[in-house]
């Protein structure tokens, strides 16, 4: 694991206005040797962005104007223009995408663009935030079909709702401002996973290890990052880590299904002090499986970094894996040119059996479905507890815990 | 017919009956239950009314049955009052003696309680009881009557139970509405625990759980006075629905269940036994399992007597339980409930009796009419005091009113 690997060819995609700001943000950055692409619609956020590569996907049919926030139009260009797409992903072998879902260009070519990423050979990892509830519905519903398109066409999403933002802000931060968190939280996380992939790292995630963790539950995922420095620096940092406002004072930690840990820090970084780290961390959350790296960056000095992807287990997929699917991985995804390498590798040993199958599973149904969205069904919540002849009276509360439900309900007691 | 003044009468508009009671104060002092009236409730739910008319006819139904039985004719109540909005705190009221000698008057204590009583409440709450519990001269503890001491400054501890006005009204105007004068309104509880605590357990500490239909009411005694009230809304009524719920049968055959085959406890032996409901004509409709009805009981009461426990730990009364905890309501009805209750409490669970109090055998030893003997107990410690202190002014008006209220 030590072995200095040869680094991946990356590119980074910014999509939409949203992902081309944010690509400008992470342009600056250390992220020497990785393409910059800006891909939209709209010719003035082109314009204004320093990235190497653009593309302006323009036709007749919106007159210079944006996809005016509607996805459709969006997914029509892209397709239209998708052997552009194709040719900016080749030579890639990871592409990054970062957009905000909600508007026409960010719901819209994402998934497209995904799509001929792939077909192009490439792994890819989508980082998107999902819009602020105030937003309005519209935006909401538009982002969660654009959620559900890429994450069946990616290899890993991770998605962040700005909402979630809310509790890092006061009353007076400007919009701006706001915006600036969201899209550093972000960037943040696209420089933890680009770290991994790329530093010399003591302890080296594999990007399919990365990628299989992901692709499962990617509903939700929470992002922090903390440094500390000082001789209790690894107590610190854990700390630090739990009192993170979007971590739910570590709340969202337990509930979790998916924990991605990233460590950095100077050259004297200590396994004592990554093992203290990790120990406190998984302490925190004993129900996921965590992923974790250590890499060593110089001009971090006696600085420690750490960086944190949660992933909160999403609904249960709908779909179920298809007949014989489930066989035998490692042939099942061979013949699939890149994926191959991530799909052969995709049960990473933590994974159990039933994991591997439905990732598996997955892999196949992607391959299956590479035109058009996922169908899904919506789920009805259908566990609905009637309080019998308590339904009109005023119900007692204590606690926050509804009295009126019986208690054996309440407490999960199965009566067989 | 009797004298009019030893008649005192108990009513509890209770959530699955309504029960009036009917005492009679012997020339000793004494009491006797002449007459019981009751009738199943239709118009409450967790301890309040919900339906004005339903419970006006079941209040009625009972009177009068209360009446034929005991042949008296009731004018005055002593109306028992429940409902999830009734609280219960302790309070300090302080007065300094400014009199010349320092000797402690009766004003001075009249002044001390009601500084006591002037507490901040929300404005739509009134206070059901203050009472006193323990004085202090000078800072000194433990004083039960401090007239006639000398001392500079005088403090009492009370315990203000207090409830909404409006809901508290409900019940008052609906009694009202049938003719009848409404002496005082009691909190349940309180009723129960003067129905079934002696003094020595009082002194020793007890706690009084009355588990009705609708509430959960609880009292703790310390060294004599009342510590602590509290009202659940939880009762007989939510062990009902939860099997309903849980064994999918309808309401009625689940409360029948409840008192056929129910228990507090579930017994090893029960595993596996079924019980088989059939219809009128004898057919059988569905088989219940007996382990998952006892199971679904036993959660929920269980879980009663966890919030109770949580609740006195809270207030820190729980090691001052030297008496134990007696039982009274219509769940105290249910097999094996002292035993669960022991196991909760870790402490010594027993059924409560009425005491010191005869009359009519069959009403004293139903723990469902435990809180209803107890306001009639209530009321003659009322008239008792009230006649213990006569004054002039207040007997001519006290006479007047009656004459008055005579339909």
């Amino acid at each position: 694991m030590l072995e200095p690997a040869t680094a991946p060819a990356v590119k980074i995609f910014g999509v939409g206005s949203a992902g081309v700001a944010m690509l400008d943000t992470l342009n600056g950055r250390d992220f020497a040797g990785a393409g910059f692409v800006a891909v939209n619609t709209d010719a003035s956020s082109l314009a204004s962005s320093s990235a190497a590569v653009k593309i302006q996907l323009e036709t007749k049919l919106l007159r210079g104007l944006g996809t005016g926030g509607d996805p459709e139009r969006g997914r029509a260009i892209a397709e239209e223009q998708f052997a552009t797409l194709k040719t900016a992903c080749a030579g890639a072998d990871v592409v990054f995408m970062i957009a905000g879902l909600g508007g026409g260009a960010g719901s819209g070519i994402s998934p497209v663009l995904a799509h001929a990423a792939k077909e192009a050979g490439a792994l890819v990892l989508a980082f998107v935030t999902l819009p602020f509830t105030c937003e309005g519905n519209r935006r909401q519903q538009q982002a969660e079909q654009g959620l559900d398109q890429l994450k069946s066409v990616a290899d890993g999403v991770i998605c962040l709702p700005c909402q979630k933002t809310f509790k890092l802000i006061d009353e007076n931060t400007s919009v701006l401002d706001t915006f600036r968190i969201t899209d550093g939280l972000l960037v943040e996380s696209v420089r933890g996973v680009w770290h991994l992939l790329t530093r010399k790292g003591l302890i080296r995630i594999h990007f399919d290890d990365l990628c299989a963790l992901l692709r499962d539950r990617h509903s939700e995922s929470v992002f922090a990052c903390v440094e500390a420095t000082g001789p209790a620096r690894a107590r610190e940092v854990v700390e630090k880590l739990i009192a993170h406002p979007l971590l739910d004072e570590g709340r969202a930690l337990a509930e979790s299904s998916a924990v991605l840990v990233s460590l950095m820090g100077g050259k004297e970084l200590a396994m004592a002090e990554v093992n203290r780290v990790m120990e406190q961390i998984g302490r925190q959350c004993e129900h996921a499986q965590i992923i974790m790296g250590a890499a060593v960056d110089e001009t971090l000095k006696n600085r420690l970094s750490v960086t944190v992807i949660a992933a909160k287990p999403g609904p249960v997929p709908m779909e179920l894996p298809p007949l014989g699917a489930s066989d035998d991985s490692g042939e099942q995804v061979t013949g699939r040119g890149v994926i191959a390498r991530s799909g052969s590798r995709c049960g990473s040993p933590s994974m159990t059996p039933e994991q591997r199958e439905q990732s598996v599973a997955r892999n196949s149904g992607t391959h299956a479905r590479k035109t058009g969205p996922k169908m899904r069904q919506a789920q009805l919540s259908l566990a609905i507890i009637s309080k019998g002849r308590f339904d009109k009276s005023e119900p007692t509360i204590h606690k926050g815990e509804d009295l009126d439900i019986p208690t054996y309900v309440r407490r999960g007691v199965a009566l067989n | 017919m009797f004298d009019d003044s030893s008649i005192i009468v108990g009513l509890e508009i209770g959530t699955s009956k309504v029960c009036a009671v009917v005492g009679e104060r012997n020339a000793d002092g004494s009491l006797n239950v002449i007459g019981l009236g009751q009738a199943r409730s239709r118009g409450v739910r967790k301890g309040e009314i919900v339906d004005t008319t339903q419970a006006e006819e079941d209040v009625r139904n009972a009177i009068v049955e209360a009446e034929q039985m005991a042949d008296v004719e009731i004018r005055n109540v002593y109306l028992g009052v429940s409902g999830a909005h009734i609280r219960g705190f302790n309070n300090r009221g302080v007065h300094p003696v400014v009199s010349a000698d320092r000797e402690i008057s009766e004003d001075d204590v009249q002044d001390v309680v009601k500084n006591a009583k002037a507490i901040n409440l929300p404005t739509e709450n009134n206070v059901v009881h203050a009472i006193r519990q323990h004085f202090f001269v000078d800072g000194q503890a433990g004083v039960t009557n401090p007239v006639g001491m000398l001392g500079s400054r005088l403090e009492v501890d009370v315990h203000v139970v207090h409830g909404n006005t409006n809901r508290l009204q409900n019940a008052i105007r609906l009694v009202k509405g049938l003719q009848l004068e409404v002496d005082e309104i009691v909190f349940n509880g309180l009723a129960s625990s003067l129905a079934l605590l002696s003094n020595e357990q009082k002194e020793l500490g007890a706690l009084v759980i009355d588990i009705g239909g609708g509430t959960t009411d609880y009292v703790v005694y310390t060294n004599g006075v009342i510590r602590h009230t509290g009202v659940l809304a939880i009762g007989g009524d939510h062990v009902s629905n939860d099997l309903a719920y849980g064994l999918k049968v309808p309401l009625s055959r689940a409360e029948k269940l409840k008192l056929e085959h129910g228990s507090a406890v579930v017994d090893k032996e029960t595993k596996g036994q079924t019980i088989t409901i059939t219809n009128e004509l004898g057919l059988p409709l569905k088989t219940v399992n007996v382990e998952h009805l006892r199971r679904i009981m036993s959660l929920r009461l269980e879980e009663i007597f966890q919030l109770v426990a949580q609740d006195l730990e809270q207030a820190g009364l729980f090691d001052y339980l030297r008496a134990g905890v007696f039982l009274c309501g219509g769940c105290a009805r249910v097999p094996q409930i002292a035993a669960l209750a022991e196991k909760m409490m870790q402490m010594p669970v027993s059924l409560g009796q009425t005491n010191s109090i005869s009359g009519l055998k069959s009403a004293l030893d139903q723990p469902e009419f435990v809180s209803a003997i107890g306001l009639v107990k209530f009321g003659s410690f009322k008239t008792r005091k009230r006649e213990g202190r006569p004054s002039l002014a207040q007997g001519i008006k006290g006479a007047l009113g009656r004459f008055l209220q005579r339909p």
